[in-house]
């Protein structure tokens, strides 16, 4: 038997060590963490800018008209 | 506009600009994107349904618009040669805000696909589901979207995927020390 953890139902080619473009990548869970704190950390400084004026303006201005269309 | 409903859109505006960024990478055609979702969406705010998720609504008409811009400016590329790249290049440099770091540059390289699926469901909070139903395809594909784009941007940053082989297992080590606390 392999001594290869167990690692659902793989073909042979992707649980070689050898080096192939084709093949698909497992990523380790340390590299997933790592490219998911950086896209979490460059997204959350947008978010933590707020609402800008021009959004709560917009907002008013699109209101104030669409009270007027009302009859 | 119900006090509920204006309430609901700003909330939804700081992760609708995040969102918009990652897509376009410029905050300045975030900022115009975002503004013409709010216009689309207060001309249709007749067709939310109250009660259900207000952010995905506008995340989903901001997805569909951008879209559509896409294609359009790609196909104005098409017609009418030299046009479209004279005016990329007289739009102002991105603010210095965004910080051009080599994740975002490898993020840019990723096909919109792929991107959209890895910012919805890695950054924006959307659960797989929801991330299919605001891209209009089915989850599996949404799953398959998200696992090629960490892929490929693990390639791109050339970060070596498998563990068994890397280049240099003492620099891998300090790389992502800090994520195993």
């Amino acid at each position: 038997m392999s001594d290869e953890k167990p690692t659902g139902r793989q073909k042979p080619m992707e649980a070689t060590t050898t080096r192939n473009k084709k093949a698909p990548v497992k990523l380790s869970r340390d590299i997933q963490a790592r490219l998911g704190q950086q896209l979490r950390s460059m997204y959350d400084d947008v978010v933590e800018q707020g609402v800008p004026d021009r959004f709560t303006d917009l907002l008013n201005r699109l209101d104030e008209n669409g009270k007027k269309g009302k009859p | 506009m119900d006090e509920s409903v204006r309430q609901a859109i700003l909330t939804a505006v700081p992760s609708l600009r995040a969102f918009a960024i990652s897509l376009c990478g410029s905050v300045d055609r975030a900022d115009d994107l975002v503004q013409e979702t709010l216009v689309r969406a207060l001309a249709n705010i007749d067709s939310f349904q109250p009660g259900t998720n207000m952010a995905a609504w506008l995340f989903t008409i901001l997805r569909n618009h951008f879209r559509s811009e896409y294609r359009k400016r790609r196909r104005e590329v098409e017609d009418t040669d030299g046009h479209y790249a004279e005016s990329l290049k007289s739009q102002p440099e991105q603010h210095g805000r965004v910080e051009f770091s080599e994740f975002r540059t490898a993020l840019s390289k990723l096909p919109t696909d792929q991107r959209e699926a890895l910012i919805l469901v890695g950054a924006s909070g959307f659960s797989y589901e929801e991330a299919a139903h605001i891209c209009g395809c089915a989850v599996g594909t949404i799953k398959s979207r998200v696992n090629r784009a960490r892929t490929r941007l693990a390639e791109l940053m050339a970060i070596d995927g498998a563990e068994d082989f890397g280049p240099d297992q003492a620099t891998r080590a300090v790389l992502v020390g800090n994520d195993r606390n």
